[in-house]
């Protein structure tokens, strides 16, 4: 009760004044956790899913497409960055910017085919494409040693430091968050994001009114895997070693799981999403075998009670994708 | 040309499990508009129904079939009660989502309490081999094709003959005229979640008796695979969804023969992408994707 009346007030305040409360929050947060490994790790997957989370948000909640293989491009970031430094020795910065330019070129070339499909046809192809580069992944094995994974990426090195530190990372991750923030409110608040928004509410509306929706769904989808490939770039310099098995399904449906939780639409409900479902699991170690199942089980009772997310507004939640029959009216819940 | 027909055999036997799988997909879909990704579990535990059947009565073959039917089918009405009905006509991320909640609380419950290793049958049926011509075939496959086969001409049948086969298709063409007209919806849409559920349970004791192994993970991929020829077909269209399976059986076992076996997983997807650029409503559908 306390939160929403806190929330509340947060809202009143100009979005640059809550980023502001936010980076306050979590830099105390490092601050006070800083020697804790094991909980600035949970914070460093926090930011990343987080930047995952906000990301997706521009394709599925404020375009209004459904994509359903945000893990590729994640995948592909850290596949990118971490080959780069292996076998081209490329500095940090170097790798982890490719890895977001890599990842976009790879959206953009998904979204050919996908922003002239609709609603779960898009979803499906998503979804194709997230499996056959997990399973490229897997069988190229001359350039990802397939199953075995990538061992011995260096360690993220900024301005000839390298980054060791759990703490380190974290803040790495929180300004790489904050950037995906701040660029996508950027284009919310322009032109790009009305033309995208309007797309959302009424596509044929919107190509009427002379927005080249077919550009726009690409430029949506593109920046959505930038930043997305750059979140992959910071999980391997971090993790120093990746495999196949982190930019799975299961990854793509945490990431989509996380904007429903939160809100679908809303950039603080993204961040709320994510931090809350990468909390859980976490939270609950102590029921071990059984924490998964309490995922799912408040995954559905969050679905079931209140659609729209945490932070969400009830109208997204309609609107959020696209309706595949129009003449059924919505009953019951939603 | 031995080898093709018998990879032609091989194909066929996997193509008719997908078969059923993508059938229950496609009823769904055609009568809810709605997509499960529960389907997958349904399979699992239908096929663990199935297992326990054929430990308590060995190489029972047909009870089996008939309990992995029986115990899909309520399973199905259990997915359908708690992440679809609350949720008719919403959006397509929603259902999605429901049904993916509920199957991480199937699968993980289904770890939790057979366990996470891969288990066969103690003492399976003894294989014997018919040939037909160069062709040799197992009894274990004929069993797999003459049930899905049955399978499907029953569902056939059903659906074209039956009073409830009448109102799921009154449905699928509207939903509110069909309740109009006085035909209960409700439960005759939750009837078709079970059978689409219960034919997913028979897919899952036959592939798991065809392979001699059962997991609790075995639904993720199958459950993936057969919504590809699920869509490869048409979403909502019957044939549509058997001939996707089939297709999707035949390209897998004829990569790995011809091609390489490392890319017998991907090949169905290259096909679902290849024919949602040049055909999305799939090879026998009728709605429009775009």
């Amino acid at each position: 009760m306390n939160l929403a009346l806190s929330y509340q007030k947060i809202t009143k305040i100009n979005g640059r004044t809550r980023m502001l409360v936010f980076l306050g929050a979590a830099l105390l947060f490092a601050l006070i956790f800083q020697n804790n490994s094991y909980v600035m790790r949970v914070g460093v997957l926090a930011m990343l899913f987080a930047t995952l989370t906000v990301s997706l948000n521009l394709v599925n909640g404020y375009t209004g497409l459904f994509s359903l293989g945000h893990a590729a491009f994640y995948g592909i970031g850290a596949y990118t960055s971490a080959l780069l430094s292996l076998n081209l020795n490329f500095p940090f910065w170097l790798s982890f910017l490719s890895a977001g330019v890599v990842a976009m070129l790879f959206g953009a070339l998904v979204s050919l085919p996908a922003a002239r499909l609709r609603g779960i046809y898009l979803a499906i192809i998503t979804l194709a494409f997230a499996e056959i580069t997990r399973l490229l992944i897997i069988n190229m094995q001359w350039l990802t040693h397939g199953p075995f994974g990538l061992p011995g990426i260096p360690p993220p090195s900024l301005f000839g430091y390298e980054v060791t530190s759990d703490a380190g990372v974290y803040l790495i991750s929180l300004a790489l968050l904050l950037l995906t923030v701040y660029v996508i409110e950027r284009i919310m608040h322009a032109r790009p994001g009305y033309a995208l928004l309007a797309i959302r509410e009424d596509e044929q509306a919107a190509a009427a009114s002379g927005i080249k929706v077919f550009l726009y769904k690409i430029l949506a989808f593109a920046i959505a895997a930038f930043f997305a490939g750059l979140a992959g770039s910071v999980y391997a310099h971090y993790t120093r070693f990746i495999s196949h098995d982190s930019f799975t399904l299961n990854e793509s449906f945490a990431v989509l799981s996380m904007l429903v939780f939160g809100g679908i639409g809303s950039t603080p409900g993204a961040i709320l999403g994510a931090f809350l479902l990468t909390a859980i699991p976490e939270v609950f170690r102590f029921a071990a075998d059984y924490r998964m199942v309490i995922y799912g089980v408040v995954l559905t009772l969050v679905i079931l009670f209140r659609p729209q997310g945490i932070l969400g507004k009830s109208s997204l939640a309609l609107t959020g994708a696209p309706r595949a029959k129009p003449e059924r009216k919505s009953r019951g819940t939603a | 040309m031995t080898l093709f027909l018998q990879q032609l055999a091989n194909g066929l036997t996997l193509g008719s499990v997908y078969a059923l799988l993508a059938i229950g997909f496609s009823l769904i879909f055609g009568v809810l508009n709605l997509v499960t990704f529960a389907h997958g579990e349904v399979y699992m535990i239908g096929a663990f129904a199935g297992f326990f059947t054929l430990q308590l009565f060995p190489g029972n073959i047909i009870l089996a079939v008939g309990v992995g039917f029986g115990v899909a089918f309520l399973m199905g009405m259990l997915v359908e009660r708690i992440s679809f009905r609350p949720f008719h006509g919403a959006p397509h991320m929603t259902t999605l989502l429901s049904t993916l909640g509920v199957s991480i609380v199937l699968q993980n419950l289904a770890v939790l309490f057979i366990g996470p290793q891969t288990q066969s049958i103690a003492n399976p049926v003894q294989m014997g081999h018919i040939f037909l011509g160069p062709v040799r075939v197992s009894n274990v496959q004929v069993i797999t094709i003459l049930v899905s086969a049955l399978m499907v001409v029953g569902l056939t049948l059903f659906i074209r003959y039956s009073r409830w086969g009448r109102a799921m298709r009154a449905i699928s063409q509207d939903l509110d005229t069909a309740r109009l007209m006085g035909i209960p919806t409700t439960r005759v849409t939750t009837l078709t979640f079970c059978i689409g559920s219960a034919l997913a349970g028979v897919a899952g004791v036959l592939i798991g008796f065809y392979y001699n192994a059962f997991s609790p993970l075995m639904g993720v991929e199958a459950g993936l695979k057969a919504f590809a020829a699920t869509v490869l077909g048409g979403l909502g269209s019957i044939p549509g969804a058997v001939l996707g399976g089939l297709i999707l059986g035949l390209a897998e076992d004829m990569t790995s023969a011809y091609f390489n076996p490392a890319y017998r997983d991907v090949i169905g997807f290259f096909i679902l992408v290849l024919v949602l650029i040049l055909r999305p409503t799939g090879l026998m559908g009728k709605k429009a994707a775009r």
